[in-house]
Formats: structure tokens, C-alpha cells, sequence
């Protein structure tokens, strides 16, 4: 876990990998959140709506985004965490999150860090970029 | 009737929101987060008090679902452009919560094929049950412009 004497602006926060995507994985998280818009699991109402097959739900992406950022800084110490939706992520791509400590800043009577996050397919696109704030123990 | 500034502030109704042990764990499941902070009760109250939901949990209790306020967009053409999280107090597994969804903005683009995007920006500000602020979330929706009409 990141600390405050050992981490600097520009490192590198470790990947989280999720390989190849399935659509059961899109379904268990409709169940998880309840987000159960059909464009994330019915193929009939997505090839209707002009798209070539379901895709995930942003907020999905979004949550391997989060596991990368909270294995780095601990889920308690989480300040701030916000996300951009870039691009589709669709059944078989394997997606890779990672960021970068950008500042070291003492605010509000605590040691902090902000960052970047980027998650991207297996292209090299960029499906999610992201920003975060974390206090770090010293 | 289009959605326009007069619709900030609008408020919705206050929804009640339980923090579930084993809805926090499915949906850590679900986004792949086999941190044991999330499992090890022992572990999780030694090192932060209990176990906390991810940080991502609270769109369980999303914008399209009840009590929120009412947005003039329409569902066909509307995209979620972005979501943030302020963490201001820890939030527990056992927390009973409750969330206020208002309009906080409102604002319009050109679309990139002609016609005007509308973004509206939902906050849903969620108190525990000794009414702290713990939570504030920022959804932005995206209204795309009408499709360009097909010529013969």
C-alpha cells in the first residue's frame, strides 16, 4: 500500500487485469447493481438499438478501475474517485486498468495523494479515464 | 419540454438505503475485487473499522431508480458521460443511509453531427443514520442530439 515517504509524483500505480470479458460477467453485475437496462444483456434488444452485441455497463469498467485504485491506497483512505466513459467495452475484450501518482499535497489536515487512472482494451483505447484523491499514511 | 436551467435545484425524495453485508460482497464479486478487506470481517475491522462497500457500491441506489428528481430527458437517447465520488465519513456494512438526488446543472453542446446535446448533472448527497454527510455523487447524463434524419 502506498506511503507517504516512499511514493512519488510519477509513480506508477500497479495493473488490474480482468482477461476477456463475458457476458456472464456483464450479467452478474446487472444482478450486483440492479442496473438492468437490456442493452447490457439482451442481443435481440442491442441489435435493435443498432449495436453489434450487448456491452458492459460503464459503472463495470468503472469498478475495475476502483479495485486498481483501492489495492494501491486502501479502500479506507479513498478521498475522491472520479471516472469518464470513453468508449464501449464489449464481450472478449480484455481490459487493464492502471494510473499514476500526479501530486503530493497536505490538505484539510491530512497527507494526500492525486492521481490518474486509465483503463483500455485490448486495442490500446482508452474505454475509461479517471482522477482520484487519497490520504496515505505517513 | 426540453430540459433546461430551470431545472436546477430540483429535488428528489429521500430514499432509504441499506448497506448489506452480502450485497456489498456480491457486488465486490461482481467487479472482480477479491480484496480480503471485503470478506475478513476480523481483517477489515482491525485495519479500517468494518467492512466497507466499494467505492462504486452506491449505484445500487442509482439516479434511474426511485425517489429521484424528474429528469425531461429522454431514455433512447441518453448516455451516462461520467460519475464521481466524494468520500467524506467511512460508510459500514450495517449503515442505513439515506439519499436526496437534486439537479445540480444543466447545460448544452453542440452535437458532433448537428443538433444540441443536453448534459444534466445529478447529485445525490447520501446521510448515515446519525444524519453525517458520507457520501456526495455526481452522475452526468448525456441527452445525444436527434439522430440525422435518413434522406431518401
Amino acid at each position: 500500500m502506498a506511503r507517504w515517504n516512499d511514493v512519488k509524483e510519477g509513480d506508477e500505480i500497479p495493473k488490474f487485469v480482468v482477461d476477456k470479458l463475458t457476458r456472464t460477467d456483464i450479467v452478474k453485475y446487472a444482478g450486483a447493481s440492479g442496473d438492468f437496462n437490456p442493452i447490457h444483456h439482451d442481443q435481440t434488444f442491442a441489435e435493435t438499438a443498432g449495436y453489434p452485441t450487448v456491452f458492459a455497463h460503464g459503472m463495470l469498467s468503472a469498478g475495475f478501475v476502483s479495485k486498481c485504485l483501492t489495492d494501491f491506497v486502501g479502500r479506507a483512505n479513498v478521498r475522491k474517485f472520479g471516472v469518464s466513459f470513453r468508449s464501449q467495452v464489449w464481450p472478449g475484450d480484455t481490459i487493464t486498468c492502471t494510473g499514476k501518482v500526479t501530486r503530493k499535497v497536505e490538505a484539510d489536515g491530512e497527507k494526500r495523494i492525486e492521481g490518474e487512472l486509465v483503463a483500455t482494451n485490448q486495442k490500446g483505447e482508452a474505454v475509461i479515464t479517471g482522477t482520484f484523491v487519497a490520504t496515505v499514511p505517513g | 419540454m426540453p430540459m433546461d436551467k430551470d431545472a436546477v435545484g430540483r429535488t428528489g425524495s429521500p430514499v432509504e438505503m441499506r448497506v448489506e453485508l452480502g450485497k456489498v460482497r456480491e457486488f465486490a464479486r461482481a467487479i472482480k475485487d477479491d480484496n480480503s478487506v471485503y470478506f475478513d470481517e476480523e481483517r477489515a475491522k482491525r485495519e479500517q473499522g468494518g467492512v466497507m462497500p466499494p467505492l462504486t457500491f452506491t449505484m445500487t441506489q442509482a439516479f434511474w431508480g426511485e425517489g429521484g428528481p424528474k429528469l425531461d430527458l429522454d431514455f433512447r437517447r441518453l448516455l451516462h458521460g461520467g460519475q464521481e465520488f466524494e468520500y467524506r465519513k467511512p460508510v459500514y456494512a450495517g449503515d442505513r443511509l439515506t439519499a436526496t438526488g437534486r439537479v445540480a446543472d444543466v447545460y448544452k453542446k453542440p452535437g458532433k453531427r448537428g443538433g444540441e446535446m443536453t448534459f444534466a448533472v445529478l447529485e445525490t448527497e447520501y446521510k448515515n443514520q446519525n444524519g453525517e454527510v458520507v457520501l456526495v455523487a455526481r452522475s452526468t447524463l448525456i441527452e445525444t442530439a436527434k439522430a440525422v434524419e435518413k434522406k431518401d
